[in-house]
């Protein structure tokens, strides 16, 4: 019955819990299939056998105790059996481990921002060590968000000025996708991160050097590579088109006219500040809503970013 | 006493009287300033059925966003996420808001109800009509926000998004807020009306379970619906005066707002789906022409499904931020609804068991409600054990569970209470051909958008989701498709109900051999309903004495 559960859930369980809350499912999926055959059955058996005969007469049953006593009690038993059950499954995921690994997650519109023990911060992009607890304690600068893992059968809302809590203990090495699951307006659908889960040795790199795949692109093609990731997307058009910021698509090296009346050339220096201070040059039209990369973005990214788009002309 | 009893189109034995309740007065104006229950109730479902089509309209616009992930058409690309977002809003809050809600309480039961204690009207006539132009401004200025700037914030009107949000956020809760008002005056007019009205000699337990249905759905009516209207209220303020209830930039709580959303929503499911259970309540005993199986225990379930529905709320919050402890006392709590529901279903069954079972469109409903509804129910199952939750909620999942309970349930059985009271309001009989064509088409198209669903959310697809992963793409594309065949279903069965109006044979008086007392009335009705006060003799359901033949 392999070949159901992966029809019918995630196909990785990056996690003991996963496994744990696929045999639940599993296991009221069967439960459910036995009692709606064993309603519709009845049904259409009577249906067919009880099928209109003129001048059938019908007898004349009102109730009968016993028997709504049974079909009372017999399923409050199961219900009682299935919610200790259920609790059971949920308490060892609500009560964190003892020893485990604590990151930091703001969640914005309509990006992911990690924080690691030792200050380095990742944008859309999670790295953990496989067999670790990891500890999420998460908050929100904006709207209510969720930080979803389907591969790990965990989610969690994000509420602004709360802080909110996650566990998960990933079991296999490799890539999984964090999504979120509380509607938060345009970019809802794209507000989406990279879980790597990798051994201990390939993580401990990560956290020195962010890793060396810059190495093995080319400028514009790592910089494509950060646009996508790093939220770029949820508010930048490529195609010429407007959208909650302005376009990247042809305006390397021609001026922009700011919205306190004044222009100023598209270059690197302005490229970076605006990533950097984004309310410092605010192009006329937008309104100052991007938030800071200062940061949250390495020398490698932003000198890929500038280059990609110098290729948009 | 030997009754013979019809089934099928055939007039009945006394003639027609000359005047009813359709042309005792005509024109513009003597609809307009009616006080009729009846004109009431056919007024209130054209409005809802205009206002069903309209939503029905944008969820075929949303499944046509999702047919493929690139969003285009024809090669074309024609929509947007902004467009989307506001799709799905405006789907949602005109079927909750101004179709599910009032659909079968104000149009059908508004119809019936009187007619079933044997009255010559509802208690409160004018509030009645007052309560259908409520309904109407609530409807105008719902369609309003959508001219000036469509809402975007789903229909739940989550905060800190609905008080941040640019779009007529504030012209749509106005409109919620006075719809609010309508469905309190219609639950409001028939507690008044079950407790005043009954025909001479009819107790509690001698109403018709419809009756029962109607009453636990007017107390949920009244008692739940104040909280949305507050909570709407302290949302306008919020936004106008940013006073921090709900903003935590202020002081306030996000999460407190879905306590108090809920603290309605949850009860309004219950306002949607005790009067589809109400008709199912109805259709089965008529068409199987036996009496009802237990019938007290389907009035206490519906009045016990009323009370808990006050006291699950907390399960739709169980990854946003509440306790551990309020999580397992709402797990719990919502494992009760199982019982009352699981009660229902099985003495509908039992209702079958040796009755003398015939197949008209009512009927066929009915047993796809059956159907629907216990994948609905038992998929409720899912939610409410806490661990799997964890993984399910959020997710389309959750979006088919309660398609198929909302839609599977309500609207089926709304739509098998329009068949089976048809030809009492109009007079008229439908196309028995048809209506079986259109019920086949609804419901083989209803698995396929819905079921289909099932294994998307399973597989991790969160709901409101423009861009999704290529690896769904398939299954979005089947469900798309299974759209079309239930929107073409739908659209025939709007096409063969209006021509029937024109050429549908005269219907007689009880064309399904029912034994309530809607069906002692001519078809279609005089306006005082009957032409002298009916007096209670047998109960309900009561199938002894008579023989069915078709004929």
């Amino acid at each position: 019955m392999e070949w159901l559960r992966r029809l019918l859930l995630p196909i990785d369980q990056g996690s003991e819990f996963a496994k744990h809350i696929d045999f639940m499912y599993m296991a009221i999926f069967w439960l459910s299939v036995v009692l709606f055959f064993g309603l519709m059955i009845p049904m259409c058996w009577f249906a067919w056998r009880y099928r209109f005969k003129p001048g059938r007469v019908t007898p004349h049953q009102t109730h009968n105790t016993a028997m709504e006593v049974a079909w009372t009690v017999i399923p409050l038993l199961l219900c009682v059996a299935l919610f200790f059950w259920g609790i059971i499954g949920y308490m060892q995921f609500a009560v964190g481990p003892g020893e485990s690994m604590e990151i930091q997650v703001t969640a914005k519109q309509w990006l992911w921002q990690f924080e690691f023990p030792d200050g380095t911060r990742a944008v859309n992009e999670l790295h953990v060590p496989v067999n670790k607890s990891i500890h999420l304690v998460m908050t929100s600068e904006d709207v209510l968000h969720d930080f979803y893992i389907p591969d790990m059968r965990v989610k969690r809302d994000i509420v602004p000025g709360r802080y909110t809590e996650y566990w998960f203990t990933p079991e296999t090495v490799g890539e999984h996708v964090s999504t979120c699951a509380e509607y938060c307006g345009k970019g809802h659908s794209d507000m989406k991160a990279k879980v790597f889960v990798d051994t201990p040795e390939a993580f401990a790199k990560w956290m020195e050097t962010g890793g060396d795949e810059w190495m093995h692109h080319t400028p514009e093609e790592w910089g494509r590579i950060q646009y996508e990731q790093k939220g770029c997307q949820s508010c930048h058009n490529v195609d010429g088109t407007k959208s909650k910021g302005p376009t990247w698509k042809g305006i390397w090296g021609k001026p922009v006219t700011l919205n306190n009346g004044t222009t100023v050339m598209v270059d690197e220096a302005y490229l970076r500040e605006s990533m950097m201070q984004p309310g410092a040059k605010v192009v006329q039209g937008f309104d100052n809503i991007m938030p800071t990369f200062q940061g949250l973005l390495r020398e490698n990214e932003i000198r890929g970013l500038v280059a990609y788009i110098k290729s948009l002309q | 006493m030997e009754h013979t009893l019809t089934s099928g189109s055939v007039l009945g034995d006394r003639p027609r009287p000359a005047k009813n309740y359709l042309n005792e007065t005509t024109g513009i104006k003597s609809w307009m300033t009616t006080v009729d229950h009846k004109r009431i109730g056919i007024m209130y479902l054209c409005a809802v059925c205009t206002a069903f089509l309209m939503g029905g309209i944008f969820a075929l616009l949303v499944r046509l966003s999702l047919l493929n992930p690139q969003h285009t058409l024809f090669g074309k690309h024609w929509v947007n996420a902004e467009m989307y977002n506001r799709f799905f809003t405006l789907h949602g809050a005109i079927m909750v808001f101004l179709f599910i809600i009032p659909a079968i309480p104000a149009s059908l039961a508004n119809f019936v109800l009187p007619m079933m204690l044997g009255a010559k009207d509802v208690a409160f006539p004018r509030i009645n009509l007052m309560s259908f132009y409520l309904w109407c401004i609530g409807a105008t200025m719902a369609i309003g926000s959508m001219v000036i700037g469509a809402v975007d914030t789903g229909w739940t009107f989550y905060t800190p998004y609905s008080t941040t949000t640019d779009g007529a956020v504030g012209l749509m809760t106005m409109a919620v807020f006075i719809l609010g008002f309508s469905s309190i005056f219609t639950g409001l007019n028939f507690i008044a009306t079950v407790h005043k009205l009954r025909a001479p000699g009819m107790g509690w337990f001698d109403m018709p379970l419809f009756v029962w249905g109607i009453y636990a759905t007017g107390v949920i009516q009244i008692l739940a619906t104040p909280v949305l209207a507050i909570t709407l209220v302290l949302l306008l303020i919020e936004r106008v005066f940013q006073i921090g209830i709900f903003d935590s930039r202020i002081g306030g709580d996000p999460v407190l707002f879905q306590h108090f959303f809920w603290f309605y929503s949850h009860p309004a499911v219950y306002i949607m789906i005790l009067p589809g259970m109400a008709i199912i309540s109805e259709i089965i005993p008529t068409f199987s022409r036996k009496t009802i199986f237990g019938y007290r225990a389907i009035a206490y379930s519906s009045v016990s499904l009323a009370l808990l529905s006050f006291i699950v709320w907390g399960h739709h919050l169980f990854v946003a931020g509440e306790s551990d402890l309020a999580n397992v006392v709402f797990s719990a709590l919502t494992f009760l609804v199982a019982i009352p529901s699981g009660v229902k279903m099985f003495n509908w069954l039992t209702t079958m068991y040796k009755g003398n079972i015939s197949f008209e469109t009512p009927m066929l409903y009915a047993m796809s409600f059956l159907f629907l509804f216990a994948i609905g129910g038992l998929t409720g199952i899912f939610f409410s054990t806490l661990a799997v939750d964890i993984h399910l909620t959020d997710t389309y999942f959750v979006v088919a569970h309660f398609h198929y309970v909302m839609m599977g349930g309500t609207v089926i059985a709304f739509l098998g209470g329009l068949h089976y009271w048809w030809p009492k309001m109009t007079g008229r009989m439908y196309s028995e051909k048809w209506g079986r064509i259109a019920t086949a088409l609804v419901f083989i198209g209803f698995n396929m958008t819905f079921g289909s669903q099932f294994i998307m959310g399973g597989q991790g697809m969160p709901r409101r989701y423009f861009n999704y992963l290529d690896q769904f793409q398939p299954i979005h594309a089947f469900s798309t498709y299974g759209s079309w065949v239930l929107g073409s279903g739908l659209f025939m069965t709007a096409i063969y109900l209006l021509a029937s109006l024109k050429t549908g044979p005269l219907a007689p008086d009880n064309p399904w051999g029912g034994t309530t007392m809607e069906w002692e009335s001519s078809s279609p009705p005089v306006v005082h309903n009957f032409e002298e006060q009916p007096v209670f003799e047998h109960e309900p359901y009561d199938y002894r004495h008579r023989t069915v033949t078709h004929v």
